[in-house]
């Protein structure tokens, strides 16, 4: 595969960054050279331009403040009753309609920040803005709790005592949603991720891949406009793992959907995204923003392409430095 | 295929037929040496003795088996409402848990041949030996329930969480579904162990008693040496207690078939 630098983890050697002063107000900031670089925009404090010394906590330093967005979270920072810090100090916004990907090493708070997101869990500090602007039409602060987010986890995550059908119709159901007005969107949903045969198998009797769809199928059921997915094809084998993520494309542009996609994959986060955000070791932070201009929709050419693999080795180079400003 | 077909139904068949060829030698050599070495009838009574007792005396075994069945399943039924729903109550509420788990822990590692003469004081008999058999069932249903509930999916209840269930559904569409293979793993030992607090309720009620339960007719028949009527009343508790633990076995297999890793054949 081209750009091997995803799994910089642990035993990566961390060079410090002669760039990049250390000082607590630039913290999450990259380095600058690298900002310069097409495609890549810096995080929180350096999207105005470089030489402001913008706290990274400041409102204004948010790159994305001035379009409309979805969801945004504001120097959020999540302390577990354990004492970890799994979050510090987290700025970013989602914006209506786009795909964008969280990427990091794994346990850097990336799951943390989407349990934030869908109200699973409450910052410690910070806020979590929803936009009244966005489609979702809520109050502002006010996370729409049980009505439009749709969340796919790492897991399939099925009632194995439940149908494919009885599975995908749990959140209208937990709605009371009535049975004449969710048997068409149930069936609409299934018919979507290819299942519609199988309504009436039991988990047990799917493949891995066929699982992870049903989920999906779960998640689109209550016309969610923003859908979480939580390294959702992790566990998958490739050739499985890249059609679902072809398949998901295709929702995705199908339904018009805000879709922010949690991974560690640098290869599936270049394929998918628009948008890609780097994330620190823990404590978790933005590091970078990365760009996908690549033009959808996106498939096996594309996978094959040299700007694929350019994006990804940017991608990668990125994530390492990720991992050396945290050392 | 048809090798390994072969092997496997072959296997099955295997399963069935030793276990009644081992009762066939049994009762054979048992029948020969009640022969050969002359023992007398109040010492061993031979299988044909037994036999005989079990269809001459087959109205007075029939009605006391009816009386300990019975017993039995009253104590099995209000152990699963008990032992369910108390574990209900633990699950909604970890200050009920901590104040009562210990007593149920108490009760149970309690001889019941212990507290069945205190209990048949201050009680009626049947009352008496019913409680006796609720108490040593209640106890592995309240265990594996509150195990079962504990057990949910951390994820499926996230899920519940974030489309806003209600308790009530969180608890009748995810918790007891979830835990429904721990719930009937409990009531499958409970049946067994309902079957013998009856029979150890009715010992320990001996003569005193006016109930005429099976082992009622044990302690009885051991009193006047009518040692084949003793031979043919255990035959019949065993007979019992073989058939309940099936009943619920098969009962648990129908509930589960559909879903769960225990109910389901593998291909080879």
């Amino acid at each position: 595969m081209v750009g091997g630098g995803v799994d910089q983890t642990d035993n990566a050697p961390r060079p410090r960054m002669p760039l990049r002063p250390d000082g607590p107000a630039n913290r999450g900031r990259p380095p600058l050279s690298n900002g310069a670089k097409r495609g890549i925009v810096p995080a929180a404090g350096c999207g105005q331009s470089k030489g402001a010394r913008l706290p990274s906590h400041s409102p204004s330093s948010l790159r994305s403040a001035g379009g409309p967005s979805v969801v945004a979270l504001r120097g959020v920072a999540k302390r577990f009753a354990n004492g970890t810090l799994a979050l510090e100090d987290l700025n970013l916004a989602v914006r209506p309609g786009e795909f964008v990907s969280v990427l990091g090493p794994s346990g850097c708070g990336k799951s943390t920040a989407l349990r934030l997101i869908a109200g699973l869990s409450e910052p410690s500090r910070g806020e979590i803005i929803w936009d009244a602007a966005g489609r979702n039409g809520r109050d502002r602060a006010q996370a729409p709790r049980g009505r439009d987010i749709g969340y796919v986890f790492q897991e399939p995550t099925l009632m194995p005592w439940s149908t494919v059908e009885k599975n995908v119709s749990l959140p209208l159901r937990l709605r009371r949603t009535a049975a004449s007005e969710a048997a068409p969107r149930v069936a609409a949903a299934l018919e979507r991720v290819g299942l519609a045969s199988f309504r009436h198998a039991y988990p047990r009797e799917l493949s891995g891949g066929m699982k992870m769809r049903v989920s999906i199928a779960r998640a689109l059921v209550t016309d969610a406009n923003l859908l979480l997915m939580d390294e959702p094809f992790a566990a998958l084998d490739e050739i499985t793992r890249f059609k679902l993520n072809d398949d998901l494309l295709q929702l995705w542009q199908a339904l018009a959907r805000t879709v922010v996609f949690v991974t560690h994959s640098v290869f599936e986060s270049v394929y998918l995204s628009r948008r890609i955000i780097v994330m620190t070791p823990r404590p978790g932070r933005v590091f970078a923003e990365l760009a996908i201009e690549a033009p959808y929709p996106r498939d096996e050419g594309f996978r094959t392409s040299a700007e694929y693999a350019a994006y990804c080795r940017r991608a990668s180079e990125t994530l390492s430095k990720a991992m050396a400003a945290a050392a | 295929m048809s090798v390994p077909d072969r092997g496997v139904n072959g296997e099955r068949w295997l399963r069935v037929v030793l276990p009644i060829a081992t009762l066939l030698l049994g009762v054979a050599i048992w029948h020969l040496v009640v022969r050969i070495y002359a023992i007398p009838p109040y010492v061993l009574p031979s299988p044909e003795a037994v036999a005989q007792t079990l269809v001459a005396d087959r109205e007075l075994l029939a009605g006391s088996l009816g009386v300990t069945l019975v017993t039995t399943f009253e104590g099995l039924a209000l152990a699963v409402v008990g032992g369910v729903g108390l574990a209900i109550l633990f699950n909604l509420s970890r200050l009920i848990e901590y104040s009562f788990y210990p007593y149920a822990v108490i009760l149970q590692v309690t001889p019941v041949v212990a507290i069945a003469p205190l209990l048949l004081i201050y009680l009626p008999t049947p009352a008496a030996v019913l409680a006796c058999a609720w108490i040593v069932a209640f106890f592995p249903v309240l265990a594996n329930s509150t195990l079962g509930l504990n057990s949910v999916d951390h994820n499926l209840a996230d899920l519940y969480r974030l489309y806003g269930a209600s308790r009530g559904q969180l608890l009748f569409h995810l918790k007891l579904p979830s835990a429904l293979p721990n719930i009937l793993a409990g009531i499958r030992i409970a049946g067994g162990l309902s079957l013998i607090g009856a029979v150890v309720a009715e010992i320990a009620a001996g003569s005193a008693g006016a109930g005429s339960g099976l082992a009622y007719r044990i302690a009885e028949s051991g009193y006047r040496l009518n040692m084949p009527r003793m031979f043919a009343a255990l035959i019949l508790l065993s007979i019992a207690g073989i058939v309940i633990f099936f009943a619920l076995s098969g009962l648990s297999h129908l509930l589960l078939r559909r879903w769960h890793e225990s109910a389901i054949e593998r291909e080879q």
